[in-house]
């Protein structure tokens, strides 16, 4: 039996298959969509979802916000972490 | 007051089955296979749902598998942008079939359950071999790389064994599990005193759930309906009528949902008629029981009214005698202390008869006598 994953900065995840991140024009904002389930994330959900590409480490994404956002690494490096780790157990991103 | 487009399509492809579940919600009487929609008139149904801004599509039924042009439809809808999930039974799907709606672009199935024990399971589904097949259905959907949901119908004869129901799924590699209790529309409601938990069952698949819920965070994420009769507050049924939901039936009727065709004196527009978007936003079945305005007391003053939208209209109907009243599995109906009792004096009474699909009822005494070694039920029979 596979065990719940702990997300940490080393991770570099992205959405799990059969998960789509799709704009959807007819409401002019972003959508995910999964088994049975469709996610409206907000705005700063979006700008860390975006950078989700399987490529980039949470470390990086967290830098890069960090340059772009005026706020400070611990607090961002806190919502990208939380976002992740709870997409990650809903089966949308995977590491 | 502005409509907001639908979110997802149910496509009622066929209300053929080869299975006769007691609870299926279908209605008693089946749109026959010459009155299904063809392959192109879905097409186009496909793209109307598109155009109006849904994403996502479910095929159901019935058992949508039965539709030859089942691949020609997914494939359509996924080149629509449409997320593609498929409802079913998995017994008449082969690996072949399954490699090939990966192929085109399905990305999710949903395959249902009956039980773990073979024997009841096979026996509430009317269908000798069903969870046998169903095994294998399963390992097959994963090995073509779709993402699987277990369905796992609850009622008196499983509810003890809703653990298993749950490591099962663990062990196929299910990433979703509904612990769905029985919904009473349809077969279900004339089984109801067949189907009907008792309320201590319901306590202990409520803890079942709730135990297995924290212990797989990140494994298996759970789904539970609860049965209707026993709650305080109704479900938002179809999150709201004309709301998010647009079901297109097997002979392309536009319903609000599955069961509105049986509340009298309403008729839906056909899709040969008018538009997906002409119906949705201005047809008077969809407008009957959108929003708020249509409300009784107590919902027209309620907090709660814009969170379940006054519960299922079938519902109202079945238990109330009429579609327009609270829903009375609320609390503030004045119907729900009957619903309450009727129920716990259904479950407690115990009766071991029940209807499947085009068979006269027995009992199970009758059945076992009748049968004497064979099953009460005939393989693969419909009819
Ligand atoms: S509930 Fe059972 S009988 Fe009804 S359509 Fe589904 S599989 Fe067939
Ligand atoms: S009174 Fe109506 S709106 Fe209020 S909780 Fe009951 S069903 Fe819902």
């Amino acid at each position: 039996m596979t065990a719940r994953k702990a997300v940490s900065e080393n991770d570099k995840p992205r959405f799990a298959p059969h998960v789509r991140f799709t704009f959807d024009r007819r409401r002019e904002r972003w959508v995910v969509l999964a088994p049975e389930r469709m996610l409206i994330p907000d705005e700063i959900s979006v700008e860390i979802l975006q950078r989700c590409t399987g490529e980039a480490s949470l470390a990086g994404i967290i830098d890069a916000l960090s340059g772009e956002f005026d706020a400070s690494r611990d607090e961002i490096a806190g919502d990208v972490l939380a976002l992740v780790q709870d997409m990650t157990d809903k089966g949308v991103l995977a590491s | 007051m502005s409509v907001d487009p639908p979110l997802a399509l149910l496509a009622e492809v066929t209300h053929r089955c080869p299975m006769r579940c007691l609870y299926c919600s279908n209605p008693l009487a089946l749109e026959p296979a010459s009155n299904e929609l063809d392959t192109e008139t879905w097409c186009r149904v496909l793209d109307q749902a598109a155009d109006l801004g849904m994403l996502q599509v479910h095929f159901s039924g019935g058992e949508p598998t039965v539709r030859k042009d089942l691949e020609t439809l997914i494939d359509h809808a996924s080149k629509q942008g449409l997320y593609g999930n498929l409802i079913t039974s998995g017994v008449l799907l082969d690996r072949d079939r399954l490699l090939r709606f990966a192929d085109v672009g399905l990305e999710h199935v949903q395959l249902s359950f009956q039980d773990t024990d073979e024997g009841c399971g096979d026996l509430v589904g009317g269908f000798k071999g069903a969870h046998a097949k169903k095994l294998a259905v399963a390992r097959w959907i994963k090995e073509a790389g779709l993402a699987l949901t277990l369905n796992g119908v609850i009622h008196r004869h499983n509810a003890s064994r809703t653990r298993d129901i749950i490591e099962l799924a663990v062990d196929l590699g299910a990433g979703r599990l509904e612990v769905a209790s029985v919904q009473y529309y349809g077969w279900g409601l004339k089984n109801r005193a067949y189907l009907m938990p008792t309320i201590q069952q319901l306590e202990e698949v409520t803890a079942v759930v709730e135990d297995a819920r924290q212990r797989l965070v990140g494994v298996l994420a759970i789904d539970y309906v609860v049965p209707d009769y026993y709650a305080r507050l109704p479900k938002a049924c179809m999150g709201g009528w004309g709301q998010r939901f647009l079901n297109v039936d097997p002979a392309g009727r536009a319903l609000p949902c599955h069961a509105a065709p049986t509340i009298p004196g309403m008729s839906f527009d056909t899709i040969f008629e008018r538009s997906l978007e002409d119906i949705w936003l201005r047809s008077d079945a969809f407008n009957r029981f959108r929003g708020t305005a249509w409300m009784p007391e107590p919902c027209a003053s309620c907090d709660h009214r814009e969170i379940d939208w006054g519960g299922c209209r079938c519902q109202a109907l079945a238990l109330t005698g009429d579609a327009a009243n609270v829903d009375p599995v609320c609390q503030r109906s004045p119907y729900h202390e009957d619903v309450r009792s009727m129920a716990e004096s259904e479950a407690s009474a115990a009766t071991e008869s029940f209807v499947y699909r085009g068979d006269p009822g027995r009992t199970k005494a009758q059945r076992e006598q009748k049968t004497a070694g064979a099953m009460g039920y005939v393989q693969g029979s419909d009819r």
